[in-house]
């Protein structure tokens, strides 16, 4: 490492900022925008799960705010590949690793949405556990990441109150409806207890070293545990790993070791969904592409 | 073309940089600063500027060490107490 390098990671380990026209080192950019990417590159995908039960919503009501959510998510996609844009890689050629299969995204959205109970499930605790990662990177070193993130943020917020609010619904409703969020739950589990990644040493793991990220992996999982256990308990729910419990002396969780083998399968392109949920971003692009042509020279 | 966006909160507050958003002309640039930034009633005005008139100044040398214009320049607590000392009005800790 140079000198200059030395005093960069000096820079923001003491908690320093950096702006889009900073120097800095190379490694330090190729894994903010690798990450950064990924992160718009689940935004967009995220929808897609979603998508498919706008219109079969139960209620007009619930359509409106699903179709929201879904805006919600596309325009931080949108905002999040300014970021990428502004770190040197174009948002049409994000979107070309994207659709082609390069570029990874979240393990989450790679699962089918098989009813009602998984979108009421994803709304609530997928996204609870993606705003733990996101609130993580309210204190990222690179300053305009941060600085979207906290609109990011604050939208989630809505989308767990309205995942709540369904998951709630079919709680108060029927022993079928009951059934079909406890189905959705024992669905969810595995891959929301893979979401944030296996455990990787402080000091060993860059996004940390960096300060990109503000919190390790296994500490995200203890949040989301800790936060959200007893949100399931209180309802009458349960989880599907017998090992989960809560070491009330040490307030760390014990579970059963996620399946690691499953997320890298998932994340590197294998998931039940995956070549599905691409094919339909592939032909939604090509469909679109007149549009985007009659438009852009309009517009030029 | 990228614009960047400034936003109001409340009216009679300051315009703060809300963020940046990619648009083909200046119609589109004002639909997607809407949407981005002001679909849930957060924003009551914003300003939507093409980057490339945003100019940034950062350096700021003082040459002349002109700290007449800052804070600093003004070491107001020595020399009161000193005037206070002189005319024995100095509170008693002081003395």
């Amino acid at each position: 490492m140079t000198e200059q390098e030395q005093g960069f990671l000096e820079y923001v380990q003491s908690g320093g900022q950096v702006e889009t026209d900073d120097w800095m080192p190379d490694e330090y950019r190729a894994r903010l925008r690798k990450f950064i990417e990924m992160h718009g590159n689940s935004e967009l995908m995220g929808v897609l799960p979603e998508r498919e039960w706008i219109l079969r919503a139960p209620t007009l009501q619930r359509k409106l705010a699903l179709t929201a959510k879904v805006q919600d998510e596309v325009g931080h996609a949108q905002l999040i590949y300014r970021v990428v844009e502004d770190l040197g890689k174009p948002r049409e050629q994000c979107l070309d690793d994207l659709i082609s299969g390069k570029a990874k995204f979240h393990n989450v959205f790679h699962y089918p949405t098989k009813t009602w109970g998984d979108v009421g499930v994803i709304a609530w605790l997928v996204d609870a556990a993606a705003i733990i990662s996101q609130k993580a990177l309210l204190k990222c070193s690179y300053a305009p990441y941060a600085r979207i993130m906290k609109k990011i943020c604050w939208e989630e917020s809505f989308h767990i109150l309205h995942g709540r609010d369904v998951i709630l619904t079919l709680m108060n409703g029927t022993d079928d409806q009951r059934e079909l969020v406890q189905e959705a739950v024992t669905r969810w589990w595995g891959p929301l207890m893979q979401f944030h990644g296996n455990p990787i040493p402080a000091d060993e793991d860059p996004m940390l070293v960096w300060r990109i990220k503000s919190q390790g992996n296994d500490e995200a999982r203890q949040q989301f545990l800790d936060g959200y256990v007893p949100q399931i308990w209180e309802l009458g729910l349960t989880v599907p790993d017998p090992a989960l419990r809560k070491d009330e002396e040490t307030g760390r969780w014990h579970y059963t070791e996620p399946d690691w083998d499953e997320l890298m399968h998932v994340v590197t392109g294998h998931g039940p969904k995956t070549e599905e949920r691409l094919d339909l971003r592939r032909n939604a692009r090509e469909n679109s592409a007149w549009v985007r042509a009659v438009v852009l020279s309009d517009a030029a | 073309m990228i614009y960047e966006v400034f936003r109001q909160e409340r009216k009679g507050q300051a315009f703060q940089h809300a963020g940046s958003i990619e648009a083909p002309d200046e119609r589109f640039a004002d639909w997607y600063a809407r949407e981005q930034y002001g679909r849930r009633g957060e924003s009551t005005a914003l300003w939507v500027v093409p980057r490339s008139a945003v100019r940034e100044i950062d350096d700021f040398v003082d040459e002349l060490n002109r700290n007449y214009h800052r804070v600093d320049g003004y070491p107001l607590k020595e020399k009161l107490k000193e005037a206070r000392e002189r005319a024995g009005t100095a509170p008693p800790r002081d003395r």
